[in-house]
């Protein structure tokens, strides 16, 4: 089966294990990943914080091409570009004006008939069904899920029953043998955007996240957005600093931790690349009983 | 791989030099009546400030609070009164660029005001009346290097962020350690990618560029 | 020929503005069969009504026209000053200036221009107008009251005590509504339980009152003095007429984890039980949804032990008709609960509770005796935070509207905790202080000023659970929109009141308008407040809208008179606009040919199958439908289903209704 696919600039780049992971565990599934071609940069924050029309525009490319492609739905694995993504297509489809422009400004059609789907919307609805036939270890560890801004907010796009307490990684977790724990900071933003340019803001409240999931006895951290990881894993010094406290829970993308569960190798999961040693969560797997 | 680095870093300066020729064109807007901020603001966006009843849920949940010089609801407050003085220090404050838009305050808002839009906007006509603060000059150059980038690559390509960023705040020690790490998790690629159509890319930048001298 | 006066009003100047009223008199002077036309500034003043009066008998009006406000407004005051000047009062008229004109459009020559045509088109029905009479009609001197809280036990002992008779219908097992589960009331402070109870216990031993409890009413049919309605009285599996409520039943259940309503669900109850101990009627109910005999077959303890042998299992809902003049509906209220918050937890925090739990909680008869302890671990909360405004004037979940008494009962709430635990501290979020009422001010400033209740204005955010605490994210507004976070050991939600969830269907069942709210609608927001849109049903109470017990008690005796005023004749007057099946000579007697379709659609059951027999030898000439005055509604669905126009609304009739189309369509140009 084919499903299109955004990877956004960040599973190019920063975050190439999530990348890695999704499509190893899509694989597995049998599902291939099409990737939309000549794709561009959704704008991120950026665009929105300096150009309204820029912030529209650079998503309704890549969203025009997916149509040119023939693609009628695509995954958007990275949190941000789903927001950017999502956000683009609803304003558009609920102005005609902004639709006129756009279109002038890309110099392309756009319908909006594509249909976009969250990491979660993918693995439920693609994965779901086969996983249990490929799950053969059980991850035996207890897991903060957090969703951070964008899986979470705002709600008519992302879609979640509970906005306010989502508990869809936590039925992805539940699958793969671990044990979501119930903790307060899930939906807490991690600084986002602001890794480079306030880094201090970012440990400030990066740390706040950690310090819970600490607190509550968490092993390991499951996100799914590349921005709430470099914050959480790349930022692990500076919040170090900042809490006066070392942290060493390691910060696993949804797809890793569902992938070891199906006994894929770390390496091959891009488990090597992070920055906080990611052998404890591994290291508590255990065989699943038959 | 030091002579490809070194290379990156002048083809760099060089295009910054170039684009000072381009720099956003800043003016002053008189404040008229029924040309206040607050009417901008709701024609451009559509966010009605009047529905704001100040109950501060927004800057109860604001995750960066403690930080902001003008906190979320006085944001609307100030917007709301239209009293003399108010747009200038709106404008040059501080919260506007602070605002992280993660969306906590619109998400829990008893009267649905889409307060990340008005932050959006604030920011933009900061820029454009030349107010910002000069504590959020690292953050809007963030966002320049960041446009500029994809304006040129079409994608973004952490090394050429990081280095135009650099090169706008010359902040060069920051995060200098994390590189070669990063570099051999193979998280860096120093040969920045790029889309096929690039000139697509430029085009949509000038279009919107061109539209908005229009709009004016 | 037909003379007609025209009478334009200004309504000061709510019609004068934007219509040229002078013009539209001056006009309506050309229209044939017009005899006479003016205008005059306040038509519905004594002098304006002076003017008619003298107009008809100067100018031998034989019909009039006034072009004012909506006729829902006045016009029986203008047909009442129509009668006086001598013309059959159903000869009066109402042109609609004023809601249909002036309100909705801008002062140019089109407004005026439709002004005239909508006087051209009633001038024209005027013409066609025949005198009508008022029907009489017998009044049942029976009140329903529907609801036993304190709304429905007011208004039903102000009218037994008038010496009429009351059936009261109450869903659950005892009267005493949301009153009864109250600790103390605002703003005094005495025990609601020691005011209200000796009011339900009247109740239950007046001569005059009939009460049903457990019971619901199914339908109701007929119309204001004749009402007939249907009641369920639910299977309660005791006897009431051998059962003591001696309580060995409930001692002996072993389903004992069943949430308790009483105590807002925050103790157990058991399967066979009487809600509190101080109920009436103080004997129990099966709640078979819960009850092991019911859902398993096993069990029967209750039968066994039951001295009274007043258990009875095989026992089947009732249904009684009844036959009532006028009704007083009291349904209640309802309060949104924690789990509709998701920002404070989605009701999985155990110590976040809600106004109601807080009232059992300090309530000598509740699940602590009146100790105010936490729900989770029994311990007494030092620190405790009332959050106002929990819902309500909140658009993004729906309800808008201020629920009126929660700034009043949260500064109890603090205030009752205060003097239990001196040494507490209690922290009150909220937006306003609305507190408008006798006395209630000075209550809040008492909470603040002699109990040092801490008022922080601002809206929370949202609640988390940390190591036993929950942790309160605000904010103080007026404090530089400081943020404020709180480590409490117990959050009260002063969450909004909503309508019953069975409002609906209730008011369905009634034929009662209700906003989209699900609260029932007044006839008139200022003027009616107490009767609905259906004459002879009453509003009592928070079923209209969000109140507070002095409110409640104040509407259900005004609801109450309303119902007295209307038992103080045997017969009662109703407006003649009836449907008419029309007769005419022999041999037709009546163009009507007796397919009945008019039976079948007529939603007030007004229509009877007729047979026209021969005098003499009693054959059945002819089959017809008939109509039932006293209950047709007049809502013409009949006319319009009458395959040959036999059947037609008296005050609409077909051939009224046409000459207004034909008024507009022959104008001159």
């Amino acid at each position: 089966m084919k499903v299109g696919f955004y990877p956004g600039c960040s599973l190019e780049g920063s975050s190439k294990e999530y990348s890695k992971s999704l499509f190893a565990v899509s694989e597995k599934c049998g599902i291939t990943l099409e990737e939309i071609k000549d794709w561009s940069c959704c704008g991120a924050s950026a665009a929105h914080s300096l150009n309204h029309d820029l912030s529209i525009a650079l998503p309704a490319r890549t969203l025009a091409l997916a149509e040119k492609q023939g693609l009628s739905e695509i995954v958007i694995p990275c949190a941000a570009c789903y927001g950017r993504l999502a956000a683009s297509q609803q304003a558009i489809l609920n102005d005609k004006a902004i639709l006129e422009k756009t279109e002038k400004y890309i110099d392309m059609a756009f319908t909006g008939n594509v249909q976009l789907l969250t990491v979660f919307e993918f693995l439920q609805k693609y994965i779901f069904p086969v996983a249990d036939q490929y799950i053969v270890d059980k991850l035996n560890q207890k897991t903060a899920c957090y969703y951070g801004c964008l899986l979470a907010r705002p709600k008519d796009l992302t879609k979640l029953e509970r906005p306010e307490n989502p508990m869809e990684m936590e039925k992805v977790m539940e699958k793969a043998g671990a044990t979501p724990i119930d903790w307060a900071f899930k939906t807490e933003c991690c600084g986002a955007g602001f890794s480079m340019s306030r880094t201090d803001l970012v440990a400030k409240l990066s740390g706040r996240i950690l310090e819970d999931a600490a607190e509550r006895g968490a092993d390991s951290i499951i996100v799914a957005c590349p921005m709430c990881h470099s914050n959480l894993d790349l930022r692990r010094p500076e919040i170090k600093k900042q809490l006066k406290k070392d942290i060493n829970i390691p910060v696993l993308f949804i797809t890793q931790a569902l992938g070891l569960s199906m006994g894929i190798s770390a390496k091959e999961l891009g488990l090597d690349k992070h920055f906080v040693p990611t052998g404890k969560a591994v290291s508590c797997i255990v065989k699943k009983e038959a | 791989m030091i002579i490809c680095s070194i290379q990156l870093i002048f083809f760099c300066i060089k295009r910054q030099l170039n684009r000072f020729n381009i720099e956003i064109v800043h003016e002053s807007i008189e404040t008229k009546p029924g040309n206040s901020l607050k009417s901008r603001l709701e024609e451009s966006v559509g966010v009605i400030v009047s529905h704001c009843y100040q109950c501060g849920k927004c800057t109860a949940g604001c995750p960066l609070n403690e930080d902001m010089d003008i906190k979320p609801n006085q944001v609307l407050r100030m917007l709301q009164a239209e009293l003399p003085g108010y747009e200038d220090k709106l404008l040059s404050s501080l919260s506007i660029w602070l605002c992280l838009a993660c969306d906590t305050c619109y998400s829990r808002c008893p009267q649905e005001v889409k307060l990340s839009q008005v932050m959006d906007f604030l920011r933009q006509e900061s820029v454009r009346q030349n107010k910002v603060n000069p504590k959020a000059k690292d953050i809007l150059s963030f966002h320049k290097a960041f446009l500029e980038t994809i304006e040129k690559n079409g994608k973004l390509n952490e090394v050429w962020l990081t280095l135009n960023y650099k090169l706008k705040t010359l902040n060069m020690i920051q995060d200098v350690q994390k590189a070669p790490s990063m570099f051999f998790k193979g998280k860096l690629n120093p040969i920045p990618s790029r889309i096929q159509h690039v000139k697509e890319m430029e085009k949509i930048f000038q279009r919107i560029s061109e539209n908005e001298g229009g709009d004016k | 020929m037909a003379r007609i006066g025209v009478f334009i009003c200004h309504c000061g100047e709510n019609i004068s503005a934007t219509v040229d009223v002078a013009k539209v008199a001056e006009e309506a002077a050309k229209m044939p069969g017009v005899a006479y036309a003016m205008d005059y500034k306040y038509m519905c003043s004594d002098p304006g009504q002076t003017k008619i009066i003298e107009a008809i008998k100067e100018h031998k009006l034989t019909g009039i026209v006034v072009g004012a406000c909506s006729p829902r407004m006045h016009e029986a005051t203008f047909r009442k000053a129509a009668e006086k000047g001598g013309i059959n009062p159903f000869l009066c008229e109402i042109a609609n200036l004023r809601e249909q004109v002036s309100w909705v459009h801008p002062r140019t020559e089109a407004t005026t221009r439709k002004a005239i045509d909508i006087v051209r088109t009633i001038v024209n029905k005027v013409s066609k107008d025949t005198p009508l009479f008022p029907i009489k009609v017998p009044v049942t001197k029976t009140a329903l009251v529907i609801g036993g809280g304190i709304a429905g036990i007011q208004a039903a002992l102000d009218i037994a005590n008038a010496g009429h008779q009351v059936i009261m219908v109450e869903k659950s097992p005892s009267i005493g509504g949301h009153m009864s589960q109250l600790s103390e009331t605002f703003p005094t402070l005495d025990c609601s339980q020691c005011i209200l109870t000796p009011r339900m216990v009247e109740v239950a031993q007046h001569p005059n009152i009939t009460l049903h409890t457990f019971a619901e009413v199914e339908s109701v049919s007929g119309f204001v003095g004749n009402f007939d309605v249907k009641v369920r009285l639910k299977a309660r599996s005791v006897d009431m007429s051998k059962c003591t409520g001696c309580g060995t039943c409930w001692q002996k259940c072993p389903s004992k984890k069943i949430p308790d309503e009483f105590n807002a669900g925050l103790s157990y109850r058991t399967a066979i039980y009487s809600p509190f101990p101080q109920a009436v009627p103080n004997k129990p109910v099966i709640d078979r949804a819960n009850c092991n005999y019911f859902q398993k077959g096993k069990c029967g303890i209750c039968k066994k032990v039951c001295p009274a042998g007043a258990i009875d299992y095989e026992m089947e809902d009732e249904i009684i008709d009844i036959k009532v003049g006028a009704i007083v509906t009291a349904t209640g209220f309802d309060i949104k609960h924690t789990d509709f918050f998701p920002e404070y937890g989605y009701g999985e925090f155990k110590d976040v509770i809600d106004g109601l739990q807080f009232e059992r909680l300090a309530s000598a008869s509740g699940p602590t005796s009146g100790e105010i302890r936490r729900p989770s671990d029994g311990k007494i909360p030092e620190k405790i935070v009332f959050l106002a405004c929990s819902g309500s004037r909140d658009k993004a979940k729906g309800i808008e509207y201020c629920s009126k008494i929660c700034c009043m009962y949260t500064a109890k709430h603090a205030m009752l905790y205060k003097h239990k635990h001196h040494e507490g501290n209690a922290y009150v979020f909220y937006m306003d202080i609305r507190s408008a009422g006798k006395n209630y001010d000075e209550f809040v400033r008492r909470a603040i000023e002699e109990d040092d209740v801490h008022y922080i204005r601002g809206r929370v955010s949202r609640i988390y659970e940390k190591d036993g605490k929950l942790i309160v994210k605000g904010v103080d507004t007026l404090m530089n929109a400081e943020p404020v976070e709180i480590e409490a050991d117990m959050v009260v939600l002063a969450t909004a009141v909503v309508a019953n969830p069975d409002a609906e269907s209730v008011a369905q069942k009634m034929h009662i308008s209700y906003d989209k709210h699900h609260f029932f609608a007044e006839a008139h927001p200022k003027l009616r407040p107490v009767e609905t849109n259906t004459a002879g049903i009453m509003l009592a109470g928070a079923c209209q809208t969000a109140k507070d017990i002095p409110d409640t008690v104040s509407q259900a005796s005004a609801a109450a008179s309303k119902i007295m005023g209307l038992f103080s004749s045997d017969e009662m007057t109703r407006e003649p606009v009836v449907a008419v099946v029309n007769r005419c000579m022999p041999p037709l007697f009546t163009t009507c040919t007796g397919c009945l379709l008019c039976l079948e659609v007529c939603p007030y059951h007004a229509i009877e199958r007729e047979e026209i027999k021969d005098r003499r030898t009693g054959e059945i000439l002819k089959v017809a439908a008939k109509v039932n005055a006293g209950l047709c509604q007049g809502c013409g669905t009949c006319v319009a289903f009458c395959r040959n126009k036999s059947i037609d609304l008296q005050g609409f009739s077909n051939q009224q209704m046409l000459s207004e189309v034909v008024a507009l369509l022959n104008k001159p140009f």
